[in-house]
């Protein structure tokens, strides 16, 4: 993709984040695209993309009434809406549509009109996995992590400091559904999920959504809000089965997707104003920090424990409080994406300084897929 | 892709000791789900037999080796436990 060649346009979540019972999965997609196309002074016949996971991007498309030249639903996990707007931004480069519209909603703690989760039983996950008693994310994610700990000597205490640096980011957010405090002792001393995490190291359940309107940078200066380009972009897909990652101190997939939006954007590590990388544990940021290049192996742990990242560090991450604080609806991706863009509109609840350039990293499935999305609000 | 025969040996990669029970698990939890590292190279999940489920017990690293788990009359389950004799 050229940088700078599309940008958001819109972008909302749904009304309401946290326990919504009123609202279905695809009431969940309509209500953020509803919301994302007010944003945009748009409206559904304006639309001719439309891209979604975990929902059929057909039922979104007829729910709303539009009647799309363009259908993407490239379902990988949580970071699928990283991928869509990765391959939104390339098809309006290829004229395939001129405004794509990209939703997510998931009703995951209420779980009405909500799909399953889970591979079925004759998946590689089902036949060589889940008969040891390996059952959701919880007990699979989390298992490289101990190999983790032990090659770069982390401690314990320091994979709790991430849950206590991202509450203090969700301390500043008035939409955070857990905002006080806590210590390295609160999540030591919270019930034991899956040895060696602990609650509060574990994302939440909630309901909510979230979406995203693109267009060509040439068209974006005619919306009303600022526009914010994408600058680079990157994916990848690495294992079906957590127990097949080929490094379980590194993501493959993190290292090949940032690689990629980083050489696009043209860009070094320390241009990056703000990063967002997708929380679903605790671990997730410092496989992600080292496998984006911010640091080298072994050394975030250290970085986020010296303050690097909380309030007032140079790199600040996760600043809506991430899935570990802020919300979780299961594929957390948009969410990720909502807080770069208000981060580059200077509209953030935790407004980071003339921030310029944001990287937004996702992980889908248990270390499964990964992309990637550097956006700025300076066209380059 | 090849294939091979293994000869059951390898060490204990990695786990994690699950308090929130699959369904079917229950009386098992809390319960460690593991990957072993074939001395061949492959990495494979596991659960761990015969020893203690505690981090204490499961030194990352420790020998282990294959013993089957005859589940129902059509599957036997590949289990591991420590090669007697445990950590070195």
């Amino acid at each position: 993709m050229k940088p700078g060649s599309v940008a958001i346009v819109g972008a909302a979540e749904t009304t309401e984040l946290g326990v919504i019972p009123g609202l279905s999965q695809i009431q969940l997609h309509a209500d953020a695209a509803l919301n994302a196309m007010k944003d945009a002074g748009l409206s559904p016949k304006d639309i001719d993309g439309v891209a979604t996971a975990g929902e059929s991007p057909v039922a979104v498309a007829h729910y709303l009434g539009i009647k799309p030249t363009y259908v993407d639903g490239t379902s990988v996990g949580g970071c699928s809406f990283m991928l869509h707007v990765r391959h939104a931004a390339a098809a309006i480069n290829e004229g395939l549509a001129d405004t794509i519209l990209v939703t997510h909603g998931e009703s995951g703690r209420s779980r009405v009109g909500a799909g399953r989760f889970g591979g079925s039983p004759a998946s590689l996950q089902g036949q060589f996995e889940a008969p040891y008693g390996a059952s959701g994310p919880p007990s699979m994610f989390t298992i490289p992590v101990l190999r983790y700990m032990k090659e770069f000597g982390v401690t314990e205490e320091q994979l709790a400091m991430v849950a206590v640096v991202q509450r203090e980011w969700a301390g500043l957010n008035p939409r955070a559904s857990f905002r006080d405090p806590i210590t390295v002792e609160d999540v030591l001393n919270s019930r034991m999920i899956a040895y060696p995490f602990h609650l509060l190291e574990c994302c939440l359940v909630t309901d909510g959504g979230g979406a995203l309107i693109l267009t060509s940078a040439d068209r974006a200066k005619d919306f009303p809000t600022k526009p914010v380009y994408i600058i680079g972009t990157g994916e990848s897909a690495e294992t079906p089965m957590i127990s097949q990652m080929y490094d379980f101190t590194s993501s493959t997939a993190f290292r090949i997707s940032g690689e990629k939006a980083f050489d696009e954007a043209g860009i070094k590590r320390s241009d990056v104003d703000h990063l967002m990388i997708y929380d679903a544990f605790a671990h997730l940021p410092l496989y992600g920090l080292e496998d984006l290049g911010f640091v080298k192996p072994g050394e975030a742990a250290q970085f986020i424990w010296d303050g690097n990242t909380r309030p007032g560090g140079k790199l600040p991450l996760n600043t809506n409080g991430g899935g570990l604080s802020f919300m979780h609806s299961g594929m957390y991706g948009m969410y990720a994406l909502q807080e770069s863009v208000k981060q580059m509109r200077g509209t953030a609840a935790a407004q980071v300084p003339n921030a310029k350039i944001s990287v937004s990293h996702g992980v889908g499935g248990m270390f499964a897929a990964a992309g990637t999305i550097i956006m700025s609000n300076e066209r380059p | 892709m090849e294939s091979f025969n293994a000869t059951g040996k390898g060490t204990l990669h990695s786990y994690v000791i699950n308090h929130r029970a699959a369904p079917g698990f229950e009386a098992d939890a809390p319960y460690a789900i593991a990957v072993v590292m074939l001395d061949e190279g492959v990495k494979m999940m596991t659960s761990m037999v015969n020893v203690e489920q505690t981090p204490e017990a499961l030194q990352l690293d420790m020998p282990v080796e294959v013993t089957f788990d005859p589940v129902s009359e059509a599957i036997s389950l590949p289990k591991f436990q420590p090669v007697s004799g445990g950590v070195k």
